[in-house]
C-alpha cells in the first residue's frame, strides 16, 4: 500500500518536473523566440501559404473569436457527415455501421469541444477511418484551439493598453506543430513499445486459458491515445478507455498517461508566468489550483485504498482497497490519482470505472468537474480560472476601498456582468438538465422512447441520481468521462448533452476573451501602494474562497442528494 | 478649528418613526423592483400570503401546519421591512442633515432690487430667481446662494460651517460667494442670485439623498449585477430542487422552498446596499462637504494623486517675516526702519508681518507727502516714495537686482549669499533698497501646519500621491515639500500648470483630485476627477467642481478620500459577509428538507438543530434579524485602515469572511434553542 502511495506522489512530482521546462519552452515558442523545434518552421510557412494566412496580422478580440468559431463550425459539419457515412468509407476492416444522426450529432460535437463524451464504444461505433480523421484530428485541433484562445487572453495583459490580441491561426498552428505533435509522438512511441496496438489490421481472435475463443479489437491506437491524454480530450479508442489492457497495458503506461493528462495544463500555468513575465502571479495561480488538487487526490486515495464499507461489513478483507471497477495492474491509489487528474483537467479518460468509486470519491470527481479550473482543460482551464479571478478581484477590490482592477485595468459593470453570467451558466446547465432528467425519471418513466426514462439508470436511488448529475456535469465541463451505468445512447441524452457540450464549451471561451478584450482596451493604471496585488498569497486565498463558495453554494443540494446521501447511507 | 458638527443619533426616535412609516410605503412593488434581491423576497412573501389564505379557507394541511406557514409569512414580511427600514433610515438621516442646513433660509425676507435706481422691495426668498439682485445689510440673513457684485461685508457662516469666527466676503476676486442661511454682521453688499430656486447645492444634495435623482454609482451597478447573478443561481438551486426531491420521493412544502430561497439569496447586502450608498453621501455631508453626485464620493476613494495648495493647506495661512539681514555697512535699526516704511501701505499678510516684526508703527514715521508704490506684476516690487525724494523698494531678488544694476550700482555679494541661504531653507527673501542701493534682506518663512506630515504619511499608505502647488521658487518649494513630506511639488505655479499636471497624471491612468477656490481654478477643477471647490470660492469654481466644501478647509480632501474608500469597503465586506452566511444556512436547511425521507442526511445536521421546522425557522429568523443588526455598521461604515491593500484584504477577509462563515452557525443554533422552548 505504501508503495502505491509513493507511486502516485512520484507520478505527480515527475509531472511538475516536466511541466516547468515545457512551460518555459511554450512561452518561447509563442513569443516567436528560437527553440529546438525551429525545424518545423517550413511546415508552418507552407500551411500559412496554402491557407492564405498572414500570421503576423493581429486580430482584435472579436476577430479572434470569429476566426475560432468559423473554423470550429466547419469542423463540426465535416465530422458529422463522416460519422454518419463512415460505413461507406475505407479503413473499416470490422465492417462497423454508420452512426445514427443523433449519435453522430453528439459524437461530432463531443470531440469538437474537446470533451469526448462517448455514447458509443470505439470498437463497434467507429471505423479506423473516422477514428483517425474525425476523432484523432479533432483531438489535435480542439486542444490547439484551447491554447490559441489562452494566448488571446495572455496577449490582452502583456502590454499596457492593446486593441489586438495576436493572430488566431498563428497560435493555433504552432500549438499543433510545436507542442501537441512532438509530445504526442514521444508518448505514442512509449505506448506502442509497451504493447498498445498501432497497425491497421482488423479484429484478432485469441483463445483464452479456458479454451474459449474471443475477438479482440485493434487498430492504429497508440497515436490517438497519446493526443487523447495530452490534449485533455479523453475519448478512448476502446469502449472502456484506459482501463482496457491494450489502451493502457501496464503500470508504466499508466504513469505515462497520467503524466500526459496533467502535463500541458500545468505547463500552461507556468507558461503564463514566463510569457507575461509575472512568475509570482503564475505561482499564486498554481498554488491555489494545486492546493485543491492535492486535497481532492488525498480524499480519493484515502477512500479508494480504504475499501468499501459495505464489503467491510460482510467481513471480507480488502487489502488492495476498493477494487470494484478497477484494474489489478494499476491498483487503487493510482486509479484514485487518475480519477482526480482526469476530472481536474477536463480530460475525461478513465483507467477504472467512476461508477464504482466509493461515494465520497465519486462526489469529489463530480465536484472537481463543477470547479473545472484546477489546471483545467488545455488552455480553457486558465480561461475558467480567469472568471473566478474577475469575481475575486471585484469583491476584494471593494473590500480594500478601491474600484477593482486586474493587471492595471479597471473591472467595471460590463466585465462583472459577463463573469456573473458564466458563473450562472454552469449552474444552469448542470442543474437544469439534471432536473429535467430527474423529472422524467420520476414522473414519466414510461414515455415511449427507444429507451424509456425508467430504464436509464442501472442503479436506483442516490447512485442513480449521481449518474445523471455526473453526465451533465461532465458534459458542461467538457470532461467526457461518464459515470457509466447510464443508458445514454438514446435521443434524450444524445441531444441534451450535445447541447450542453456546445454551450459549455464556447460560451466559457467567448466570455473570458471578451472580458480580456474589453479590459485590454481600457486605460492602464500604474500600480500604487493602494493597488490590490493579484499576485499575493492573500489574493490567492481570496480566489480560493470564491471558487469554494461559488461552487459549494451552487451545487451543495445536488451533491447532498447524490454522493453525500449515499455516503451516509452506506 | 472650532467646529460644532451636527451629529444626529443613529436611532433618533423621530427618524426611526419616519423610517418605520417609510418602510411600509416602500413595499410598493414599483419601488421594490429597483432592488432585484429584495423584490424577489417580496414576491416570496406574497406567495406565502397566498398559501396561508388558501389554507385558512380550505383547511388543507398538506403544506404544513397553519401556524408555521403564518410564522414564515411574517418573518419574510419582516425581512423586507427591515431592508426598507435600513434604506428609509439612511434617507431620513441624510434628509435631516440637509434640512438642518436648509431650515435657516426658508422664507427669509429678501431685499430684491427692482428698477434701475437700486430701489428694493422685500420679497420672500422663495421668489428669487437666478440673476436677480438683492441687498443685504448688517443683521440680514442672506436669502439665497449668490455672488457679491458690490460691497464688502463680514459674514457669520457658523450656521453652515460651524466655524464661529466671522469671515470677510467682498466683490471681485475669489471670495465673492455667499451662501443662503448665513448672516451679514457688518456693512452692506449687493448680491446676484446664482442658482434657480430648488437648484442650489443643498437642494441637489437633498434630492440625491431622497432617492429621486439618486443614480447608482458604477460600482454599485456592478455589485447589483453580481448580486442579481447570485439570486439567479439560487433561483436555479431552488427550482431544480423540486424535480430532485420528486426523484428522491421527498415532498417539500412551499414554505420550505421559499425559506431556502430567501435564506440563500444575498438579502443582507441586498437589503443594505442603498442604505450604504446614502450613508456615504450623508457622511460626506457631515464632514461639511456637499457632493454633487454619489459617484463623486465613490471616485474620491480611488484617487491616486492629490493636488494641494501650499498656502492654507500645508502651511499656516501666509508667510511671515522672521528676520532682517542688513547688508554690510548698513545700520540694523536703519534697515529695519526702511523695511517697516516700505511695508506701511502693504496690506498683504506678508507686508503686515514685516511691520509687526519691526516693532514700529505708522506714527513713528512722517509720511506726509509720501506716495506708496503698489505691487505690480511687471515690477514685482512695491515700496514708498517719501516727500524728500527717498525711494524705498522691496521685492524679489531679481527685480531689485534689476533696479540696482540699472542705476549702475553693484549688488553686494553677502546679500546674494544670504538670499540663497534663505531660499534653500524654505524661506522667501525680500530684498530692500533705498535710492537703488541695497540695504539688506527680509526673511519670510512658511510655517508648516502641525500634524500635516502624519496626514501625508497616511495618504501615502493609502496609495495617494500628494502634490504641493505653490507660487514659490523651486528651491523654496523643494524645502517645504521635503519638510511637509509631500511626494512632488509644482513650483512657480501658474493656473495652467495645475491643469497640465492634472492632464499628465490622467494620461498615465491616474485619478486626480484637487481643491480650489478661484475662478482661474475652475478649468482645473472641472478637469480633475474629483474637484472640491471651497464654499467661499467664486460661483465659477463651485460650478466646475463636483463637491463643495462648506468649511473652506483645504485638508478636507483627505477626509473625502477616506469617506470614498469607506463606502466601497462597507459594500465589499457586507457582500462577503452575506455570501459567507449561506454555508451555515445550507447546513440548517438542506438536512431539514430531506431528513424525513433520507434519514442518513441527519449527519449533515452538524448544528444539531431540533426539528426540521425549527431549523428552517431559525435560519429564516437569523436571515431577517441580521439586517437590522447590521444597520449601524452600514450607516457608520466599516472603518478604513491605511495598512496597505493586501493587509487590509486579509483583515477584512478574516473579520467579515470568516466571521460571516461562523456567526450564523452560532446565531442559528441559539435561535433554534430558543424556538425549541416553544415547540
Amino acid at each position: 500500500m505504501n508503495g502505491e502511495l509513493t507511486g502516485t506522489i512520484l507520478i505527480y512530482l515527475i509531472t511538475l518536473l516536466l511541466a516547468y521546462p515545457l512551460g518555459r519552452y511554450m512561452s518561447k515558442v509563442f513569443n516567436g523566440e528560437k527553440t529546438l523545434t525551429g525545424f518545423m518552421k517550413p511546415v508552418e510557412k507552407f500551411i500559412f501559404r496554402i491557407s492564405g494566412i498572414n500570421p503576423a496580422e493581429s486580430m482584435n478580440w472579436k476577430q479572434f473569436l470569429k476566426a475560432m468559431l468559423t473554423i470550429n463550425l466547419l469542423w463540426l459539419v465535416y465530422a458529422f457527415f463522416l460519422l454518419v457515412f463512415q460505413d461507406k468509407m475505407p479503413l473499416n476492416p470490422d465492417g462497423n455501421p454508420g452512426q445514427s444522426p443523433d449519435l453522430a450529432f453528439n459524437t461530432s460535437i463531443s470531440f469538437l469541444v474537446n470533451c469526448n463524451l462517448q455514447h458509443y464504444s470505439g470498437e463497434s461505433g467507429l471505423t479506423y477511418f473516422t477514428q483517425l480523421f474525425v476523432v484523432t484530428f479533432l483531438q489535435f485541433v480542439s486542444a490547439a484551439t484551447g491554447i490559441a484562445m489562452l494566448m488571446a487572453l495572455l496577449n490582452a495583459f502583456k502590454e499596457k493598453t492593446v486593441q489586438h490580441l495576436g493572430n488566431f491561426w498563428n497560435y493555433f498552428v504552432k500549438s499543433v506543430t510545436r507542442v501537441l505533435l512532438p509530445l504526442s509522438i514521444i508518448v505514442a512511441v512509449i505506448l506502442a513499445f509497451s504493447g498498445t496496438p498501432s497497425g491497421f489490421a482488423g479484429k484478432d481472435t485469441i483463445t483464452t486459458l479456458q479454451g474459449d475463443t474471443m475477438q479482440v479489437s485493434r487498430g492504429p491506437a497508440a497515436g490517438m491515445i497519446a493526443i487523447k491524454q495530452l490534449g485533455t480530450n479523453g475519448g478512448g479508442w476502446f469502449g472502456t478507455n484506459s482501463a482496457h489492457p491494450l489502451e493502457n497495458p501496464s503500470y508504466l503506461t499508466n504513469a505515462v498517461e497520467t503524466i500526459s493528462i496533467l502535463l500541458i495544463p500545468i505547463a500552461l500555468v507556468f507558461m503564463l508566468g514566463f510569457y507575461l513575465n509575472k512568475r509570482k502571479l503564475a505561482k499564486v495561480i498554481f498554488g491555489v489550483m494545486t492546493f485543491l488538487f492535492v486535497i481532492f487526490c488525498a480524499i480519493n486515495i484515502y477512500y479508494e485504498t480504504k475499501g468499501n464499507p459495505a464489503i467491510d461489513k460482510l467481513g471480507i478483507a480488502q487489502t488492495a482497497g476498493s477494487m470494484e471497477g478497477k484494474e489489478v495492474r494499476i491498483g487503487a491509489a493510482a486509479t484514485a490519482l487518475w480519477s482526480v487528474a482526469t476530472t481536474s483537467t477536463s480530460n475525461g479518460s478513465v483507467n477504472g470505472m467512476h461508477d464504482s468509486l466509493t461515494p465520497i470519491s465519486g462526489g469529489v470527481v463530480i465536484l472537481d468537474m463543477m470547479v473545472n479550473a484546477l489546471y483545467g482543460g488545455v488552455g480553457v482551464g486558465i480561461l475558467n480560472y480567469f472568471i473566478f479571478i474577475i469575481i475575486a478581484v471585484f469583491i476584494s477590490g471593494l473590500m480594500v476601498g478601491r474600484t477593482p482592477e486586474f493587471m492595471g485595468h479597471k473591472v467595471e459593470a460590463r466585465e462583472v456582468k459577463i463573469a456573473a453570467l458564466i458563473t450562472l451558466l454552469s449552474a444552469f446547465l448542470i442543474k437544469g438538465f439534471t432536473a429535467l432528467a430527474a423529472y422524467l425519471v420520476a414522473h414519466h418513466p414510461d414515455i415511449a422512447w427507444q429507451v424509456k426514462p425508467g430504464a436509464w439508470l442501472n442503479n436506483p436511488s442516490y447512485h442513480g441520481f449521481s449518474e445523471m448529475l455526473y453526465e451533465f456535469t461532465s458534459a458542461n465541463a467538457n470532461n467526457g468521462s461518464g459515470f457509466e451505468g447510464l443508458g445514454d445512447n438514446n435521443i434524450f441524452w444524445n441531444v441534451t448533452t450535445g447541447f450542453v457540450l456546445l454551450i459549455g464549451r464556447f460560451l466559457p471561451i467567448i466570455a473570458p476573451i471578451a472580458i480580456a478584450g474589453l479590459l485590454a482596451n481600457k486605460k492602464f493604471i500604474p500600480e500604487s501602494p493602494g493597488t490590490l496585488r493579484t499576485d499575493s498569497g492573500t489574493f490567492g486565498v481570496m480566489t480560493l474562497a470564491v471558487i469554494i463558495i461559488v461552487t459549494a453554494l451552487s451545487y451543495l443540494p445536488a451533491l447532498a442528494l447524490g454522493p453525500i446521501a449515499e455516503f451516509f447511507s452506506l | 478649528m472650532s467646529t460644532n458638527k451636527r451629529s444626529i443619533k443613529l436611532f433618533d426616535p423621530a427618524l426611526v418613526k419616519t423610517g418605520i412609516i417609510q418602510s411600509f410605503v416602500k413595499l410598493n412593488p414599483r419601488l421594490m423592483v429597483k432592488n432585484p434581491v429584495m423584490f424577489t423576497v417580496e414576491l416570496g412573501t406574497i406567495v406565502m400570503l397566498a398559501v396561508t389564505i388558501y389554507q385558512l379557507i380550505t383547511g388543507d394541511n398538506s403544506q404544513g401546519a397553519l401556524w408555521y406557514n403564518i410564522t414564515i409569512f411574517f418573518i419574510l414580511l419582516l425581512t423586507v421591512l427591515f431592508a426598507n427600514f435600513a434604506e428609509a433610515l439612511a434617507e431620513a438621516r441624510g434628509k435631516a442633515q440637509a434640512e438642518s442646513l436648509r431650515k435657516t433660509r426658508e422664507d427669509t425676507p429678501a431685499k430684491k432690487i427692482i428698477g434701475k435706481d437700486w430701489q428694493f422691495e422685500v420679497v420672500s426668498s422663495a421668489r428669487l430667481k437666478k440673476d436677480d439682485l438683492f441687498i443685504c445689510e448688517a443683521g440680514d440673513m442672506i436669502p439665497m446662494d449668490g455672488e457679491i457684485i458690490s460691497g464688502i461685508a463680514t459674514i457669520d457662516e457658523s450656521a453652515i460651517t460651524g466655524e464661529s469666527a466671522p469671515v470677510i466676503r467682498e466683490a471681485g476676486g475669489d471670495k465673492s460667494s455667499v451662501t443662503g442661511g448665513t448672516k451679514v454682521l457688518s456693512d452692506r453688499i449687493t448680491v446676484r442670485v446664482t442658482t434657480q430656486p430648488g437648484e442650489s447645492f443643498l437642494d441637489k444634495m437633498i434630492a440625491l439623498v431622497e432617492g429621486a435623482s439618486r443614480q447608482k454609482t458604477p460600482n454599485e451597478i456592478a455589485l447589483t449585477i453580481l448580486l442579481a447573478a447570485f439570486t439567479l443561481i439560487f433561483t436555479i438551486v431552488c427550482v431544480t430542487l423540486k424535480p430532485f426531491a420528486d426523484y428522491a420521493q421527498t415532498p417539500i412544502t412551499i414554505a420550505a422552498f421559499i425559506s431556502l430561497f430567501v435564506c440563500l439569496i444575498p438579502t443582507t447586502i441586498g437589503g443594505l446596499l442603498s442604505a450604504i450608498g446614502i450613508a456615504g453621501m450623508d457622511r460626506a455631508l457631515r464632514a461639511n462637504v456637499i457632493a454633487k453626485s454619489g459617484k463623486a464620493v465613490e471616485t474620491a476613494g480611488d484617487i491616486d494623486t492629490l493636488l494641494l495648495d501650499k498656502t492654507g493647506t500645508i502651511t499656516i495661512g501666509n508667510r511671515k517675516a522672521t528676520g532682517f539681514h542688513h547688508a554690510n555697512g548698513i545700520d540694523q535699526p536703519e534697515f529695519i526702519a526702511a523695511c517697516a516704511l516700505s511695508s506701511l501701505a502693504d496690506m498683504t499678510p506678508e507686508g503686515k508681518s514685516i511691520v509687526e516684526l519691526s516693532g514700529l508703527h505708522e506714527k513713528n514715521f512722517n509720511t506726509t507727502g509720501a506716495s506708496f508704490i503698489e505691487f505690480t506684476a511687471e515690477t514685482r516690487s512695491s515700496g514708498i516714495n517719501l516727500a524728500d525724494g527717498t525711494r524705498i523698494r522691496k521685492g524679489a531678488y531679481d527685480s531689485i537686482k534689476n533696479i540696482v544694476t540699472k542705476a549702475g550700482h553693484s549688488f553686494p555679494e553677502e546679500v546674494t549669499e544670504r538670499v540663497n541661504i534663505i531660499s534653500s531653507n524654505g524661506g522667501t527673501p525680500l530684498v530692500v533698497s533705498r535710492n537703488e542701493i541695497v540695504l539688506g534682506v527680509i526673511e519670510l518663512q512658511d510655517i508648516i501646519k502641525p500634524g500635516i506630515h502624519e496626514r501625508f504619511q497616511r495618504l501615502r499608505k493609502m496609495g495617494v500621491k500628494t502634490v504641493m502647488v505653490t507660487g514659490d521658487n523651486p528651491l523654496t518649494a523643494k524645502y517645504i515639500a521635503e519638510k511637509a513630506g509631500v511626494d512632488d511639488f509644482i513650483a512657480e505655479a501658474k493656473p495652467e500648470d495645475k491643469m497640465n499636471y492634472i492632464r499628465r497624471e490622467q494620461q498615465s491612468g491616474k485619478l486626480v483630485a484637487m481643491m480650489g477656490d478661484g475662478t482661474n481654478d475652475a478649468p482645473a477643477l472641472a478637469q480633475a476627477d474629483v474637484g472640491v471647490a471651497m464654499n467661499s470660492g467664486t460661483a465659477a469654481a463651485k460650478e466646475a467642481g463636483n463637491m463643495v466644501d462648506l468649511d473652506n478647509d483645504p485638508t478636507k480632501l483627505i477626509e473625502v478620500v477616506e469617506i470614498g474608500k469607506q463606502l466601497l469597503i462597507t459594500r465589499g465586506t457586507l457582500t462577503t459577509f452575506s455570501i459567507a452566511n449561506d454555508v451555515a444556512k445550507y447546513f440548517a436547511i438542506v438536512p431539514a428538507l430531506f431528513i424525513a425521507s433520507i434519514p442518513a442526511l441527519q449527519s449533515l445536521n452538524i448544528m444539531g438543530l431540533k426539528s426540521p421546522e425549527s431549523a428552517i425557522l431559525a435560519a429564516v429568523i437569523f436571515n431577517a434579524i441580521i439586517i437590522p443588526l447590521l444597520i449601524p455598521l452600514a450607516l457608520k461604515g466599516v472603518a478604513y485602515k491605511p495598512i496597505g491593500a493586501s493587509a487590509l484584504l486579509r483583515r477584512n477577509l478574516l473579520i467579515y469572511g470568516l466571521g460571516g462563515l461562523i456567526a450564523p452557525f452560532i446565531g442559528i443554533k441559539l435561535i433554534d434553542m430558543l424556538i425549541g422552548l416553544f415547540i
